[in-house]
């Protein structure tokens, strides 16, 4: 204290309150902890995926094959079962469910965001029920198509349309919430400079607001439909077959479908059936990374155009 | 509706006294012989309740370049919205009191939006291209009105009205974004041309620009009102100045209770008197930078 004389910095900082910085490790050590507990959560939930991953991949590699993918399923000889028809069945009602979903998704988040106004009760009435809907569980979706389509006032029958609508219902709202947000992120003074020109608010939706958020509708629609690809219930409801003895398939014809397959193998007693399981569960995986990933790139790939 | 002589002939005329006061001003309008494109009539604007724009009544003339000038929130902006019904698109906003328009109200009821905005274009604050090539940023306007004629010649004459042209023709189908802010603004003034409107409504189209940018916008409005009349709205005062032939200066109006806002006008007059002789104490304080 007596020696050298403390700087004037000191008596500065000693006059100035506030500008002494606390030291102390119990904070930092506090902190450190935390973020190892959020880490292990994350670890805990990525490790689920990746066992599953694994053990599904052990069991299922096995069976791969291309006459894997062109066969049907057998109920004698699980060696030469196939997923020919679950294929062509998911196929069908991934086109009926987008011939669907996309004109009546994106015709309702037009009039949601262009037309509707917000100040009239049963406008949020609608949107209030749009986000219910989303949340309504797949099996109800089921139930209304075998009442509604399979029987009753429509009476189409088990086939690929009344499947195809079933999932198209159950996730339409994925759509028209998707179309909502991509038609809001297309700026106000792009529909202000179309209309100063003389355009009508039909040519400025169609010409303008529609072109801008097609990105956006198209990474939309692709997760619903990677959403409708994987659902069973409400397709075991409305009556698709597990075990299809023909690829071929339509609009009116019965159909299977992948999700319908792996169910029916694994409530097979046989081993051998588990096994053609796993290996279909590969190839709907595969399916819907793809789906997937091409989301993702159209999404990053048009992400900043304003 | 213009007759070139009497254009010519008014450079002759010594500036003409509007009157001091907005009532005067109105009245004194009349007896002018320029040529009214529009005549507001105790124009006031609603948003819901709130009253933005309180009894407004000025007029517009043929050929000239029209300043509304003004602090911000005197509703400045929202009156020239009126004048394309722009306010339309405010589901909230609501217009009383009459907008002439070569005599025509064009808020009456059986006058469509559409048909008056293809009379009345408009360019905006900040440069707001559509996300297309330049091509086809003008010839949207043409395309949609299903204007007759070549595109390719509607397209080049627009923008050499916007003084674009010899930028940008080797890379029309260039993406719009790619060009700079003031090229950009002249893109939307071309587009704007496209549609050969009547009246061109500018509200502060320099405000996103730097200096050099403006000065060529400001050049271009003078070349444009050779044929086109101009109504441009300016946080710029020495734009007002440069530019137009004639100013009206609004402020905004407290209620008594100080919550309510109004813009109100109040000298309307030649640009030159406004700047230099202006007749209300307020006006002058306001060009001269008293207050701001």
């Amino acid at each position: 204290m007596s020696a050298p004389p403390p700087p004037p910095a000191d008596a500065a900082a000693a006059t100035m309150p506030g500008t002494h910085f606390r030291t102390g490790g119990g904070t930092r050590i506090r902190e450190l902890g935390f973020r190892l507990l959020l880490l292990s959560a994350l670890a805990l939930a990525l490790l689920v995926l990746v066992v599953l991953v694994i053990d599904v991949l052990n069991d299922g590699l096995g069976s791969l094959s291309l006459d894997f993918l062109t066969e049907t399923p057998s109920r004698i000889d699980p060696s030469s079962s196939g997923i020919a028809p679950a294929i062509m069945g998911t196929l069908w009602l991934m086109f009926v469910c987008a011939a669907f979903i996309i004109p009546v998704g994106v015709a309702s988040a037009v009039y949601l965001e262009e037309y509707a106004n917000r100040e009239r009760w049963w406008n949020r009435f609608i949107e209030v029920n749009i986000q219910n809907l989303a949340a309504v569980p797949s099996i109800v979706y089921g139930i209304l198509g075998l009442a509604f389509l399979v029987r009753g006032p429509l009476s189409l029958g088990n086939v690929v349309l009344a499947g195809g609508l079933t999932l198209g219902l159950l996730v339409l709202p994925v759509v028209i919430v998707a179309g909502r947000e991509a038609i809001r992120a297309v700026p106000p003074s792009i529909r202000e400079g179309s209309m100063a020109l003389g355009a009508t608010q039909w040519q400025t939706i169609w010409k303008q607001v529609l072109p801008g958020s097609v990105p956006g509708i198209a990474t939309g629609t692709i997760l619903a439909l990677s959403r409708a690809i994987g659902e069973t219930a409400p397709l075991i409801l409305v009556g698709a077959v597990t075990f299809a003895t023909t690829a071929d398939t339509g609009l009116f014809q019965e159909f299977s479908a992948l999700p319908i397959q792996i169910f029916g193998w694994a409530a097979e007693p046989q081993e051998a059936y588990k096994l053609l399981a796993a290996a279909a569960i590969i190839v709907l995986m595969a399916v819907l990374l793809a789906m997937n990933a091409v989301a993702i790139w159209l999404r990053n790939k048009y992400e900043k155009k304003w | 509706m213009t007759e070139p002589e009497r254009t010519e002939s008014e450079r002759d005329i010594p500036a003409i006294n509007l009157g001091g006061t907005v009532q005067e001003a109105h009245e004194t309008t009349a007896t002018l012989t320029r040529n009214p494109v529009f005549s507001l009539e105790n124009v006031n604007v609603f948003y819901d309740d709130f009253k933005a724009v309180s009894d407004v009544s000025l007029d517009i003339y043929h050929n000239h370049i029209t300043a509304l000038i003004g602090p911000s929130g005197c509703g400045k902006s929202t009156l020239i919205r009126c004048l394309n019904r722009m306010n339309d698109l405010i589901p909230s906003a609501r217009v009383e009191g009459n907008v002439l328009y070569h005599g025509q109200d064009i808020y009456g009821p059986e006058i469509d939006a559409v048909e008056v905005r293809k009379r009345i274009g408009m360019v905006f604050q900040k440069p707001n291209p559509f996300p297309k090539s330049i091509y086809d940023n003008v010839a949207f306007g043409p395309r949609i009105l299903g204007m007759d004629g070549d595109m390719d010649e509607i397209v080049e004459k627009a923008l050499r009205g916007a003084a674009l042209w010899d930028e940008v023709k080797d890379r029309l189908g260039d993406n719009a974004f790619g060009l700079s802010g003031g090229q950009q603004q002249r893109l939307c003034i071309g587009r704007c041309l496209a549609v050969e409107p009547d009246v061109i409504l500018m509200d502060e189209p320099c405000s996103a620009l730097d200096p050099i940018s403006t000065g060529k916008i400001e050049d271009l409005m003078m070349e444009l009102k050779e044929n086109y009349s101009i109504v441009i709205v300016t946080h710029n005062m020495q734009q007002a100045a440069r530019v137009s032939d004639l100013t009206a200066f609004l402020i905004v109006k407290l209620d008594a209770d100080e919550t309510h806002r109004q813009g109100r006008l109040v000298e309307y007059d030649e640009t030159e008197k406004i700047f230099t002789n202006p007749s209300d104490s307020r006006t002058e304080d306001y060009v001269t930078g008293k207050v701001g």
